[in-house]
């Protein structure tokens, strides 16, 4: 057995595991941690299928970046975890019968007599000078441009999207409401005149005549 | 040596396992969320296998667009989510039955 073939196993028994685990620990905090221990381990087979740039972007985006969120979200909704207990058993029966039959079938499809090393032999390992950051940019850049500006429409949709739902008017807070600004309708809406009486302002001593009574003294 | 169909069973595992999840956490919109996860997770396994064995970039392209939206998914869902909680002050499965489905 290769020292590869060993990783692989390795790192898949662990994938698979902390996949199990994700989707049977009541707490979500823990299950949250679980698939960041999946998503890791993934990043490292993907490594072994020389696609370095991915696993790291797993890593980042993934881990640094979607599953912070859902930490946030789970540390600040209440979730109630004693009630999620009574309701696993009753589900595990048809869940895991469903899970078995897909794998099943899965297995039928992909398995080692349509996908083994003889219909698909193992390329030859790329040379250190390969850069496949630079390899996937050139490509990103030329013939998936157009999807890659699509790519970046999404992710704007999605801030736009995320930030509506929850934004919150609160009550305290001033703010312009821009459609109310542009409902106002020239006269009193715009300007307001209001006719205060005028005050008797006293009458400023000159300077000159001041001189002169500070000298008659 | 470790063959194409050996990713490609493991991608078929971790969806199998998510795929069960969704089943087994009716109680929990969140983990709910994380099994979707998991099931790209290995659709993705299954791209970047096919993209290692027939030596084509093509296939980490489309992974890169799979993270991009999965990304915007999580973000948009876990912004429901918290919509959700803060009108139902519930995420379980169950009680959501407004639409009477």
């Amino acid at each position: 057995m290769g020292f590869e073939k060993f990783l692989f196993y390795c790192f898949a028994a662990i994938t698979v595991v902390a996949a199990g685990m994700v989707v049977t620990r009541r707490n979500p905090v823990h299950a949250v941690l679980w698939l960041v221990l999946a998503f890791f381990s993934s990043a490292a087979l993907w490594m072994l299928m020389e696609a370095e740039f991915l696993a790291i972007v797993l890593v980042l985006v993934y881990v640094g970046a979607v599953m912070v969120l859902f930490l946030f979200v789970v540390m600040m909704l209440d979730v109630d975890v004693a009630t999620v207990k009574a309701q696993f058993i009753k589900h595990l029966p048809v869940g895991g019968t469903i899970a078995l039959v897909m794998l099943v079938e899965i297995f039928m499809v992909v398995g080692p007599a349509n996908f083994g090393l003889d219909i698909f032999p193992k390329p030859e390992a790329a040379a250190a000078t390969v850069n496949n950051t630079a390899d996937l940019g050139m490509v990103l850049y030329t013939v998936y441009v157009y999807p890659f500006e699509i790519a970046a429409v999404i992710l704007l949709v999605a801030i736009v999207a995320a930030i509506r739902l929850t934004l919150r008017h609160s009550k305290t807070t001033k703010r312009q409401d821009p459609s109310k600004q542009v409902r106002i309708k020239k006269g009193p809406d715009r300007i307001r005149l209001v006719s205060m009486p005028a005050e008797p302002v006293p009458v400023p001593v000159p300077p000159v005549v001041k001189a002169k009574a500070e000298n008659a003294e | 040596m470790i063959a194409l169909s050996d990713y490609l069973i493991l991608g078929g595992v971790l969806f199998s396992i998510a795929a069960a999840g969704i089943f087994l956490n009716r109680k929990n919109v969140i983990i709910l969320l994380m099994c979707v996860e998991l099931m790209l997770l290995a659709v993705n396994m299954n791209f970047v296998a096919f993209s290692h064995f027939l030596q084509d970039t093509a296939g980490q392209v489309f992974v890169f667009f799979i993270l991009t939206v999965a990304a915007a998914e999580a973000a948009i869902g876990l912004a429901i989510l918290v919509v959700v909680f803060r009108n139902r002050q519930t995420i379980s499965v169950d009680d959501l039955d407004t639409l009477k489905g």
